[in-house]
């Protein structure tokens, strides 16, 4: 036992010795997070819009007022003639246009329908298309509310609800995504590193020439990883709690072992890489490609799993972050417990013991 | 009884096979041995070494270590011996003190248990115990490897080249510990590029191109070499070997520090040869006959 303390001792050591790479490892999640959670969003806020109001009556300021109400938009030009629309929108002025034609209050009035006209800048298709939901929902939103006191036979309105993200904030997809890439790069990348210089600098042949068994070796480098990455799934979730509005729906409890779950995982295919690497470099671009880019990429983080061909979606089910991913976004967001996400739990557990045989099997008592 | 005993050893790298390491080698070293393993770069010593140290599996033949099968007990092996690889092995981010306590308790020792064994060659680096390894001195980081592969109190160690990149004063330092070493019953075994430090192994193997060219004492094997060695110099050296090889009763002739050696073949005279060289138009020049080195055996050896 005292072996192996003294082992750990020295994996600390080494850690807390290169401090440019703890503040990288500690210091990761957190900017990570605050990337995604500021910097990369695809929800709107104070968007700028035009408006054209060629009306000019009680309705259509009515109208525009209920634009300006809403925290998505600020008016940032009225407009005056259909020929500034071109200059407005190539200007960058403003991302979308609202245009109410002149007959639109008489129209409202006395045909009980009217029309306006959205005009959105689609260079950016993305921002397009949301600032389009926003302003259409607003518009709908609108009318509804005068609809309440006239009768129309045979209108059907949908009530949407989005169950779970009810504002369709992107941190509730990306916190979870987040979570698996840094567990990921700390346990598979770090441990794999550490192992793999230990070769690169000769420790390892001298550490083989001695008493100490090969499993206490690879324990003892990742302990200190499952430390690590504690830490980092302590503050991913305060950050998110906290900085980004994320709710814990779940189990905390069952959402950490989870986290420790996935840690296992990223250790045991750290320890594999090592076993079957021979320098830091080698390592280092396995773990990128092999974990890093499928974690990014497969896990349905960034791109909807069922939107990919056929191949890819049988790709991403061999990738463990898609896995821990579906757990997290459960648990964490939808509150899910134990019995709706225990055949995901299953495969990530089934990988882990797949990995750890495999880089138990594969670790060189010798050189070669 | 034999400390090291090897028999028929051999290596080979490469997906074929092709390039042999070590060939079918055989030699044994007794108990309390200081045994010294000569030979140039390439030689095979790293190999022969990793074999007996469990670190690589040999292809052919056997060899134990105090008595276990360096194939069947590797655990054992790894027990009771003690190494230190050819390049600085340690951890360069962990301090003096750190490096020996660490080495300590992974071989279930302390520090404390075995002083004695490595106090005269602790003491010597103790005052910088606090400094991080990565930033000794060369001949420092020898002490502490060396301090590091003892601190459990081997049966046998092995030394793979450790004076390599050494300064002068270093190295002599370092034999004169090995030779404390050997006093306290430790079997060592070393590997040498350096041909003057054979002359303080108590018995040595030369080696090269993987094989093993003669076993013996240090006088043993001077005294194997049959023909006579003479010395010669005269004040245009380049010109002169050029010349020594060309003569007739001259085996082989090199280079030696400051004088030429030439291997002499049977029924020369010296007289001979100086007329010869003073007609070639050499000054000053001088012939003395001399003993052979154990790098003048190397140099016959390997011509064989």
């Amino acid at each position: 036992m005292n072996q192996f303390f003294s082992f750990v001792k020295k994996e600390f050591f080494h850690i807390w010795r290169d401090k440019r790479t703890m503040f990288i490892l500690l210091g990761m999640p957190v900017i990570q997070i605050i990337i995604f959670g500021f910097a990369l969003t695809n929800e709107v806020k104070n968007a700028e819009i035009a408006v054209l109001d060629q009306s000019h009556d009680a309705a259509s300021s009515l109208l525009v007022n209920e634009i300006k109400a809403s925290r998505y938009f600020t008016i940032a030009a009225l407009l005056h003639n259909p020929d500034e629309i071109k200059t407005t929108l190539q200007e960058n002025k403003a991302k979308i246009i609202l245009v109410i034609p002149s007959s639109y209050g008489n129209d409202l009035k006395h045909l009980n329908a009217a029309q306006v006209q959205l005009i959105a800048d689609a260079s950016d298709p993305n921002t397009a298309t949301t600032l389009i939901n926003y302003a259409s929902a607003i518009i709908q939103d609108y009318q509804q509310r005068i609809n309440t006191n006239i009768q129309i036979p045979f209108a059907i309105h949908t009530q949407v609800r989005m169950l779970y993200n009810p504002q369709q904030k992107g941190a509730y997809s990306f916190v979870p995504g987040v979570m698996a890439m840094v567990l990921m790069l700390v346990c598979s990348m770090m441990t794999a590193i550490t192992i793999v210089r230990e070769k690169e600098t000769g420790t390892m042949e001298v550490m083989l020439v001695s008493p100490v068994r090969p499993m206490k070796i690879i324990i003892a480098k990742a302990v200190p990883y499952l430390l690590l990455s504690f830490i980092n799934i302590a503050s991913i979730l305060l950050l998110s709690v906290y900085v980004l509005g994320v709710p814990i729906n779940g189990s905390l409890v069952l959402l950490l072992a989870e986290s420790i779950l996935f840690t296992i995982t990223c250790l045991s295919f750290g320890l594999l890489i090592s076993s079957i690497t021979d320098s830091q470099q080698t390592a280092m671009f396995i773990s990128l490609t092999g974990m890093f880019l499928p974690t990014a990429m497969l896990s349905g983080f960034m791109f909807p799993i069922e939107n990919m061909p056929l191949a890819l979606r049988m790709l991403s089910n061999v990738v463990p972050s898609r896995w821990f991913y579906e757990i997290v976004r459960s648990v964490m967001i939808k509150g899910s417990g134990f019995e709706d996400v225990w055949m995901q739990t299953m495969i990530l557990l089934g990988m882990t013991l797949l990995l750890i045989i495999l880089a138990v099997k594969k670790f060189k008592i010798r050189l070669e | 009884m034999n400390a090291v005993v090897v028999h028929n050893l051999s290596k080979n790298y490469g997906k074929k096979n092709e390039i042999k390491a070590v060939k079918e080698i055989s030699f044994e070293v007794s108990t309390g041995e200081l045994f010294g393993v000569i030979g140039p770069d390439g030689a095979g010593k790293s190999t022969l070494f990793r074999m007996l140290t469990t670190l690589l599996l040999p292809d052919n033949g056997s060899a134990s270590v105090d008595g276990s099968d360096i194939v069947k007990d590797f655990k054992a092996i790894r027990n009771k011996v003690g190494y230190m690889p050819g390049r600085f092995s340690l951890y360069q981010d962990l301090s003096v003190e750190e490096n020996l306590n660490f080495f300590a308790t992974i071989f279930n020792t302390t520090v404390k248990k075995n002083y004695d064994l490595i106090k005269d060659i602790y003491v010597q680096i103790e005052p910088f115990k606090k400094r991080k390894a990565g930033k000794l001195s060369g001949g420092m980081k020898q002490k502490l490897a060396l301090s590091c592969a003892l601190i459990h109190r081997p049966v046998v160690l092995f030394l793979d080249e450790p004076t390599t990149g050494v300064d002068a004063v270093s190295r002599k330092e370092f034999w004169e510990m090995l030779m404390k070493l050997k006093s306290q019953g430790i079997t060592i075994l070393v590997s040498t590029p350096y041909m003057d430090e054979a002359g303080l192994c108590d018995r040595i193997g030369l080696m090269q191109n993987g094989k093993l060219l003669s076993v013996g004492t240090p006088k043993e094997i001077t005294a194997s070499f049959s023909q006579t060695l003479l010395e010669v110099k005269s004040e245009n050296m380049y010109a002169l070997l050029q010349q020594l090889i060309a003569y007739d009763s001259i085996m082989e002739a090199y280079s030696f520090g400051e004088y030429h050696h030439a291997v002499m073949k049977e029924n020369f005279s010296i007289e001979k040869l100086q007329q010869y060289l003073e007609e070639k138009g050499n000054k000053n020049v001088v012939i003395k006959n001399t003993v052979p080195t154990i790098e003048d055996c190397f140099m016959q050896l390997m011509k064989k």
